[in-house]
């Protein structure tokens, strides 16, 4: 989809004067692109969700139900209680500002309610005024009554925030804005205003197991397609088998992986090294989504989709899991999973059957990253490569916000990159790693009609891009993050035309030299490789 | 709801313009849809819509982008089965603009 405004007519309207009144005095305009539809009744009866109706989040009324007031505040009360990090968070802010230009909404949209303190402030007032003694005295105090007009306030600037948490990475108290905006997430989905484009992810991945509603049998017939074009290109006939029991290991990964592009050809780079390695697995068309747009919703949506995962592997009889490339899934996987649905005692502590590297860090998750999988395969020469083939490629690396500030995976990718590649450069210091800059779309924020708010959003991470094409001549734009695969494309697009996205497993497929394989001729897209373009077309 | 009417039928859409229930989908419907975004609907066009509706009853979803054009391609040629020619067709994309028209949902999720 094309928004209307031009790159430039974009980036001249971004305006950082503030307003001149006080923020409480300026109410929530709702500007079109910037908020998504409302869930639809149907997705939220089917996983359970109250209050769901027929509503549109652009009219006046939102048909919430009469004692809305009632269940937020009561529902606000119950997180309270039961996060003290919420509570902390709520208590702890001293409004120092060290947050307000770290985030990509502000510096992209210019919209003070956009700098962190201030998202956090639109709870916090309600927080002061309903569970503090001070609050009493009102606005004075930083407290407000709730209305629908603050309600929806927070709601429009609730969902544009995505949870990337690189504000948190400066704030001195360490307050996690992420955990902040997940705790107005679950109230605004008492009161069924979750958003259509995370509801019906939500509904698709409880009744079928995967966001899309993927069948098994479509499951099986995409990868056939996928195996048809690696036969193609590699002459090689890689064979996977699903849900099958006593597998060593289960692999799971983000559908959009064996769906949408460039996600398929990295789902290509795991069948090609799995097939390599022989590596004793199995997909699985239950447990087929590593993603979880529950995260995006509430603690217990998050609970239910992911109990798949262990159920699964407890059903198939495997020693331990493996986990495609993607970002939110890992912070789920890493931070919570264990706790949530563990302890997962009928797995064993992960070890590499190929290097016999005991993964230390997934000892109680039971759970392995591709990249440290890869990674420790090729530290330790199990990989035969032919970086040559990438050499049509001049590789950046985006850092996933979840992968990165939620785990510390920062060298594995890289490691990887630099063994397949030959030309690899960095985004300057202050965009990568810890610092990264979100997509713009994370959270479940990558909905179509909210397309001018992710261009701005994935601004800051466009424009490092743009610094090491111009600098490097950088075309080629990878990650480990199925998001970021899917909505890179469009803001890189966007911004500056040229670059290309793909996954690291991508990159990895294309230089690993299969035992028996044809002279290869094209990469993973069917494109011919460096030296194989026609007579005359070389470069 | 927002609706669409064909031949003094009306059919419940989205906020995009999906239908609300494919199995609700005529070709009244599906020309309805391309009028409004200034299209006539020409034989090739058709093959397309009909090859998505087909899929989707067996698959309940719409095709891979790879699929869809190595099968156009098996059953109607080889210079119909890539993307260049479905955006020649469907200029807002395959994906988007002919799944519309074929009255199938909207793709969600990390696509």
């Amino acid at each position: 989809m094309a928004i209307k405004p031009k790159p430039n007519e974009l980036l001249s309207a971004i305006n950082y004067a503030p307003p001149q009144k006080q923020w409480m005095d300026n109410p929530v305009e709702f500007k079109k692109g910037y908020y998504c539809y409302g869930a639809k009744p149907k997705n939220l009866e089917y996983i359970g969700f109250p209050n769901g109706r027929e509503w549109n989040s652009a009219d006046q009324d939102w048909k919430l139900v009469d004692n809305w007031k009632e269940i937020f505040l009561e529902g606000m009360e119950n997180l309270l209680k039961k996060f003290r990090s919420f509570r902390l968070f709520m208590d702890i802010c001293v409004r120092c500002g060290a947050c307000a230009d770290k985030c990509h909404f502000f510096i992209g949209t210019g919209d003070p309610k956009n700098m962190p303190v201030l998202r956090a402030e639109l709870l916090r007032s309600i927080y002061r005024r309903y569970f503090t003694v001070a609050g009493k005295l009102g606005k004075i105090a930083g407290a407000r009554d709730l209305t629908e007009d603050v309600f929806k306030e927070i709601w429009y600037y609730y969902y544009q925030c995505t949870e990337c948490r690189r504000c948190s990475v400066f704030c001195p108290y360490g307050i996690d804005q992420a955990e902040i905006t997940m705790m107005g997430r679950e109230l605004i989905n008492l009161l069924g205003c979750c958003t259509d484009w995370i509801s019906g992810p939500l509904a698709n991945c409880y009744r079928t197991g995967n966001h899309l509603g993927l069948q098994p049998h479509t499951i099986k017939s995409n990868f056939d397609y996928m195996l048809d074009d690696l036969e193609e290109h590699t002459g090689v006939r890689v064979e996977p088998t699903f849900n099958r029991k006593g597998a060593e290991i289960l692999f799971v990964t983000p559908s959009a992986d064996f769906f949408a592009e460039p996600g398929v050809f990295t789902c290509m780079g795991y069948l090609l090294l799995f097939h390599y390695l022989g590596l004793d697995y199995t997909w699985s068309t239950y447990a087929s989504e590593g993603g979880n747009f529950g995260f995006f919703t509430s603690n217990e949506m998050m609970k239910r989709l992911n109990s798949k995962i262990y159920a699964e592997s407890k059903r198939l009889g495997v020693k331990w899991i493996l986990g495609g490339e993607c970002g939110h899934m890992w912070r789920v996987l890493h931070q919570y999973m264990d706790t949530m649905n563990g302890p997962a005692d009928h797995l064993e502590a992960p070890v590499s059957p190929f290097t016999g590297t005991k993964f230390e860090n997934a000892k109680s998750t039971k759970m392995v990253h591709i990249s440290e999988f890869t990674a420790d395969l090729i530290k330790h020469g199990k990989l035969k490569l032919d970086k040559s083939r990438n050499d049509n490629l001049n590789v950046t690396f985006h850092d996933s916000c979840n992968t990165s500030r939620g785990m510390g995976i920062f060298e594995e990718p890289r490691y990887i990159i630099n063994s397949v590649c030959n030309h690899f450069h960095e985004m300057p210091d202050s965009t990568t790693r810890e610092n990264t800059f979100c997509c713009g779309s994370g959270s479940g924020l990558n909905a179509g009609e909210i397309e001018e708010l992710r261009m701005l959003g994935g601004l800051p991470r466009a424009n490092a891009v743009k610094y090491v094409k111009e600098k490097h001549g950088v075309n080629m734009l990878s990650c480990i993050c199925a998001i970021d695969r899917a909505v890179l494309p469009p803001l890189i697009d966007y911004w500056m035309p040229d670059v290309g996205v793909c996954g690291v497993s991508e990159l990895l497929g294309n230089a690993l030299i299969m035992p028996g394989e044809k002279e290869r001729e094209n990469n993973l897209r069917g494109e011919p490789l460096p030296g194989m373009e026609e007579k005359g077309e070389e470069e | 709801m927002p609706t669409l009417e064909s031949e003094g039928k009306s059919y419940e859409v989205d906020e995009e313009g999906y239908l609300m229930d494919w199995s609700q989908w005529t070709e009244g419907i599906a020309s309805v849809m391309a009028k409004g975004d200034g299209l006539e609907l020409t034989g090739e066009h058709w093959e397309v819509i009909k090859f998505l509706r087909d899929y989707f009853d067996k698959y309940q979803i719409a095709p891979m982008i790879k699929i869809l054009t190595k099968e156009l391609a098996k059953k109607y040629g080889k210079e119909k089965g890539n993307t260049k020619y479905l955006y020649e067709l469907y200029p807002a994309g395959p994906a988007k603009q002919a799944c519309r028209y074929a009255g199938l949902p909207k793709p969600t999720g990390c696509v």
